[in-house]
């Protein structure tokens, strides 16, 4: 049996769909009820719905042997799984933006806001920049408007939220998109399982 | 002795230290305390570079030793082995302080190993590598022992001719299997198209012993001629030996390029959810710390064990003897060893404790 741990929310919806068509359904979990877990012992497979930054500590904990997880949340908290698959879901990118017209003269400490300090302290160390990291948890676009950080690193999507706070992204960190993840262990004691999975899904993928 | 009253690292201890001994490994004994200079100079040896310090009476900052390794290679004499020939082998059994990485706090580790120091030969690393082996087998039947040998990938990436940035994220790639960011990495550094499939398809390969091998002829040539010949020398012996079919290739396992060379490994256990052994040829740290000798050995992390022990049992005690101020003394004592005598456990009270449970109630209140 493949434990999977899904994010929950539109991406995990998106995944599981792939999964089902790769041939690893669940009925159930389409199935309007407030179960957690849901199985189909034919397919030996099982899912669970996790919040989506937790996904890397259910599968690096063994909890999951296999897991999804924005590239983003990877980088972030880089726990030790293994990342097989780049499923190519929820593109979007890591950038820095600030208000209209900002411009980083580099005269002095940068206030960066964000809720990924580690991606934001390593890009700005490969550009040798000082930078001070404010981190907060959400509603990120508020900070540079009230004066609490110069520019903020965040996921942009379709820009939109940007736009209509007269924010623009002044650099790209990084593209993100959806990883297929597993656990160390599991994929050694299930190999067979998890390389069929893997390469299943690919195929899939690339039919797409 | 019964076995059942000791927790699976005190059994495994036990077992181990019969297995090392067995194969000429003396026991290692070590201070708690080394000079935190020593382990702040060596920092990326060590799992965690967070160091527990204390100012020692006579002003020095000392540690609480996070790293057993680092403290036998220091103390090693190269004229006692490499200069004449010989090899130390020694076993520890030792506490260890450092930030464990699940709980990102500071925790006190059981760790046990083995070293081998001085002028190793093939046989010596088929002997550390089978030993690892055996020793995963004392504790468990269900395990795996993955091997890998750092010279494969340094020569494919000396190969691509990419700058230290690019090996340092390809090697990253190679750890965490992921042959996806491997090729836009190789697209971003300008490695050219063979060389950037050859690093891909490298991510790929694991497992059965020959089977790898063979890829691994198709895909390197020559440019790893010495590695693969001792990958092959060493799984030729690994053939023969016990549990040679649990003992698997795969190059996911990349332990520091600076201190380690050669041969590296990392072991497994089912229903542990990270790798419980982790060792390999470390001729660069002996280097490093300006020996002569080689060396190789590997850390069981025995504190991971607890996860293969049930977190609840059905009963605390087999029997639960209540007994009152009526009760004589010697009664209770002469049921109390009849019961223990019996192989029972036993638990006397004048009342029922709230949380424990027992298998059966036994009274031997007297009535007044």
């Amino acid at each position: 049996m493949i434990k999977v741990a899904l994010p929950k929310g539109r991406l995990g919806e998106k995944v599981y769909g792939l999964f089902e068509k790769a041939g690893y359904e669940c009925p159930s979990i389409r199935e309007n009820n407030r179960k957690l877990i849901f199985e189909n012992p034919e397919k030996q497979i099982c899912y669970f719905w996790v919040k989506p930054s937790d996904v890397p500590i259910y599968v690096e904990r063994g909890a999951a042997d296999i897991g999804v997880a924005g590239k983003d949340i990877l980088l972030e908290h880089a726990p030790e799984v293994y990342e097989l698959l780049d499923l190519g879901l929820g593109k979007c990118r890591m950038a820095v933006a600030a208000p209209k017209g900002f411009r980083d003269t580099g005269e002095r400490t940068l206030k960066v806001a964000t809720k990924f300090s580690s991606i934001a302290r390593r890009y700005y160390a490969e550009q040798g920049r000082d930078i001070d990291i404010i981190p907060l948890n959400g509603s990120i676009e508020l900070a540079p408007i009230l004066g609490l950080s110069d520019v903020i690193v965040d996921i942009v999507e379709t820009g939109t939220t940007l736009k209509e706070n007269d924010l623009e992204v002044v650099e790209t960190v990084l593209p993100i998109s959806a990883r297929l993840i597993a656990n160390q262990a599991s994929y050694r004691f299930k190999a067979g399982e998890i390389l069929r999975l893997t390469e299943t899904v690919k195929e899939f993928m690339t039919h797409d | 002795m019964n076995e059942q009253l000791l927790k699976r690292e005190e059994q495994a201890v036990f077992a181990l230290r019969a297995l090392y001994a067995r194969y000429g490994y003396r026991p290692f004994k070590m201070s708690k305390f080394e000079e935190y200079d020593f382990y702040a100079r060596n920092k990326e040896f060590l799992v965690s570079d967070r160091i527990i310090t204390f100012t020692d009476t006579d002003g020095r900052l000392l540690a609480l030793k996070p790293d057993v390794t680092l403290s036998i290679a220091r103390n090693l004499r190269d004229e006692e082995t490499a200069d004449c020939g010989c090899k130390q082998k020694v076993y520890y059994n030792e506490n260890v302080y450092r930030v464990s990485g699940g709980t990102r706090q500071y925790k006190e580790i059981l760790q046990t190993g083995l070293e081998c120091m001085g002028a190793l030969d093939r046989y010596d690393l088929f002997e550390v590598v089978s030993l690892a082996a055996q020793s995963l087998a004392a504790i468990s039947d269900s395990f795996l022992l993955e091997v890998s040998h750092l010279g494969v990938l340094t020569a494919l990436l000396e190969e691509s001719g990419g700058e230290e940035a690019f090996c340092r994220e390809a090697t990253r790639c190679v750890a965490g299997k992921n042959a996806h960011d491997l090729r836009s990495i190789c697209g971003q550094y300008g490695i050219p198209a063979e060389q950037t499939d050859k690093l891909c398809a490298f991510v790929g390969i694991n497992g059965e012993r020959k089977r790898v091998l063979a890829q691994l002829e198709t895909l390197c040539g020559d440019s790893a001629g010495e590695a693969l010949s001792e990958l092959r020398a060493l799984s030729e012996l690994l053939d023969r030996s016990p549990y040679g079919e649990r003992i698997l290739f795969d190059f996911s396992v990349v332990n520091d390029g600076k201190y380690y060379n050669g041969i590296v490994f990392k072991g497994f256990l089912d229903g542990i959810c990270e790798g419980v052994l982790s060792g390999g040829q470390y001729d660069k740290l002996m280097r490093r710390l300006g020996k002569r000798s080689g060396a190789a050995g590997f850390a069981l992390y025995l504190d991971l064990l607890e996860d293969l022990q049930p977190q609840s049992r059905e009963y605390d005690v087999d029997v639960l003897l209540l007994y009152n101020e009526q009760t004589e003394p010697q009664a209770l004592a002469n049921v109390v060893q009849e019961l223990t005598a019996a192989g029972k456990s036993v638990s006397a009270q004048k009342s029922v404790p709230p949380k424990l449970r027992s298998r059966e109630v036994v009274h031997l209140e007297v009535l007044s």
